[in-house]
């Protein structure tokens, strides 16, 4: 059978080593296959991490070279300094930014919590009339992108009193984290066994003793998942922050190295970088501590 | 986990006062539960997106609250060119930048999909452009678009010798509108192709082999058997990106702010321009309120799409 499926797939020229390896079928010749997939991915690896090394290779570039392709291969750097980054840390308001974003993020972050794991457990749990609808409501609302609430919320907030202040953030943020941390957490609460609760019910517990006691300690992944991705997608927000404040002391990092670097006609290249460099890096090594969260909230919230 | 108000557990079961037992009546711990979410969507979602479009008809400014003047602001979008514009570029960079990104993406989910050394590093690779906030990847493109230090003019014009002059990426209309394109394209890759995947991984392999038992061809079983088992995720997945890309907002308000000329204006940063810059919030309102009509017939295809998988599966919904 196995002759006969290799003839049809036409590869023979090195079919001989993938023989003794099972989980490769035998139509995947060894040459076949660095052609066909090492080499695109390959590819597709390099693009989409280009532009992160060549923003490193910028940041720790001196002035001279950075101007000089002449001289100097651009690929490489030839002598290395921090200057850049010196700039930016003790030059400018760098590190009130990045402690602003922190903030505001963190704030914004446990609210949604706080709000998505109530929701999602009435929603999930207590299983009123109608429920599905504030659940199918909810996932509505994680449809409106803030590119149509800016003009209308940043009215609010100057009514509010609230403009130029990080409140401001913390209260708009959840309106794009709450419906995706409810809807993730629904899933989550899905796949907990309900058996569970209706023991502890007969044991006398409360609702609310339920939820605490059992269903969040059952739902810590779940947690996680949804926490980790609301910290990164209110880091990385812009256009809310962009509108509601002002004031350099307050602005958050993405928005602050876009307005407060850019300046004049000629860009701090090497400070930008920096700049860039540093912004995303509390984002990549929570990343790396938590891949899979990210992937399985990414997954799960769209195959919910 | 924390241990305090609630009374704690013993022999004699201690009687629930009366707040613990107002907690436990359903009702009441029903509303109790919804109060935080909703209250926060209500008031910052739902309310504003009614203000929105009350505010798109009337003229409103910033710090002077306006009077009702009926369809003005959209007439006179009708008249301005820029507003075409914006309209045109957010459905060409939509459309263009979706087809590159579900083609590529789908291609880099089904390399993904076989059997790989060290997947799940790779795996975690792909997702950065993902996770890394986009202003800060937008100013890093900016930097690759450079009109004298390119990275990518200096490969093709002093190292491969194929170009005489170096690219003028974001100078004029055309080469700006698609270097912002590959920027998008560039940023959305990896979400797709993780959320594609996750869709591949669920086919199971036996359909493969038995198509294959069958005589059907690679590209056979690429049409007849992965296509339609990813097209429900697929659907969902389109829907999100097409939402996403057509009210993007920071790459092109990152890379070029709307030039050169206003040609690659997308009708988010033209009602941010129009609207926050320049004061005139009830204008840039009014292009906001433009944009619905597109979401909701996106909305609306995901809709239809989640219909159709709950009938394709035939299980329930919970």
């Amino acid at each position: 059978m196995t002759d006969a499926l290799a003839a049809a797939s036409g590869a023979d020229s090195a079919r001989a080593p993938t023989a003794d390896k099972p989980e490769l079928l035998s139509w995947d010749s060894r040459a076949r296959r660095v052609v066909v997939l090492y080499l695109p991915l390959a590819v597709f690896v390099f693009v989409l991490l280009f532009p992160f090394y060549w923003m490193a290779v910028t940041a720790f570039k001196p002035n001279a070279e950075l101007y000089d392709y002449k001289t100097y291969n651009p690929f490489w750097i030839h002598s290395p300094t921090l200057d850049h980054v010196r700039k930016l840390l003790f030059e400018t308001a760098y590190p009130r930014w990045l402690l602003t974003t922190m903030t505001v993020a963190v704030c914004a972050t446990f609210l949604s919590l706080f709000a998505s794991v109530l929701a999602a457990y009435a929603v999930q749990r207590l299983r009123f009339r109608g429920s599905t609808y504030v659940g199918l409501a909810i996932y509505l609302a994680y449809l409106v992108p803030p590119s149509i609430l800016f003009i209308p919320l940043a009215t609010m907030v100057h009514q509010l009193g609230l403009f130029d202040s990080p409140l401001a953030l913390i209260l708009t943020y959840p309106t794009f984290l709450v419906p995706f941390c409810t809807w993730l957490l629904i899933g989550y609460f899905k796949s907990i066994p309900y058996e569970l609760e209706e023991c502890a019910l007969i044991d006398g517990a409360t609702r609310l003793q339920i939820l605490r006691r059992i269903t969040l300690p059952l739902a810590v992944p779940g947690l996680i998942s949804a926490g980790i991705f609301s910290f990164t997608l209110s880091w990385n927000e812009f256009i809310y922050a962009l509108a509601f404040i002002q004031s350099s002391e307050n602005k958050t990092v993405p928005v602050s190295i876009l307005t407060e670097l850019v300046s004049g006609d000629v860009y701090q290249w090497g400070a930008l970088m920096a700049g860039s460099l540093l912004g995303s890096l509390p984002v990549a090594i929570f990343y790396s501590f938590f891949v899979d969260y990210y992937v399985s909230s990414l997954t799960g919230a769209v195959k919910e | 986990m924390s241990v305090t108000a609630a009374p704690s557990w013993s022999h004699t079961r201690p009687q629930p006062g009366w707040l613990a037992r107002l907690f436990d009546w359903k009702p009441f711990l029903i509303v109790v539960c919804l109060l935080p979410a909703v209250g926060l969507l209500t008031v910052f979602l739902t309310y504003p997106l009614g203000l929105g479009v009350w505010l798109a008809f009337t003229d409103t400014k910033i710090g002077r609250s306006g009077r009702w003047v009926g369809l003005e602001n959209f007439a006179y979008l009708m008249e301005d060119p820029t507003f075409w514009s914006a309209v045109f570029y957010s459905v060409f960079y939509t459309a263009v930048a979706t087809v590159g990104k579900f083609a590529l993406g789908l291609w880099l989910a089904l390399l993904l999909n076989n059997h790989l050394p060290f997947k799940s590093l790779i795996r975690a690779i792909i997702l950065m452009p993902w996770i890394v906030p986009t202003v800060l990847s937008a100013i890093a493109f900016w930097w690759i678009y450079d009109p004298q230090f390119s990275i990518i003019s200096y490969v093709f014009v002093d190292v491969l010798g194929l170009r005489e002059r170096y690219f003028d990426f974001l100078g004029s209309t055309w080469p700006a509108r698609f270097s912002l394109i590959a920027a998008n394209i560039w940023r959305g890759i990896p979400f797709v192709a993780i959320c594609l995947l996750a869709g591949l991984q669920t086919i199971s392999p036996s359909l493969y082999e038995a198509a294959l038992l069958d005589g059907a061809t690679p590209w056979q079983r690429f049409t007849r058997i992965t296509v339609p088992l990813l097209m429900p995720i697929l659907a969902i997945v389109m829907t999100f990106s097409i939402i996403f890309t057509f009210t993007d907002f920071q790459l092109v308000y990152a890379i070029t702010r709307g030039g050169p000329v206003n040609s690659t204006h997308l009708m988010a940063t033209l009602a941010f321009q129009r609207g926050i810059a320049g004061q005139e919030l009830a204008e840039g309102a009014a292009i906001a309120v433009s944009m619905i009509p597109f979401l909701v017939f996106a909305t609306l295809f995901s809709y239809f799409a989640l219909a159709r998988r709950k009938w394709q599966q035939g299980e329930s919904n919970d």
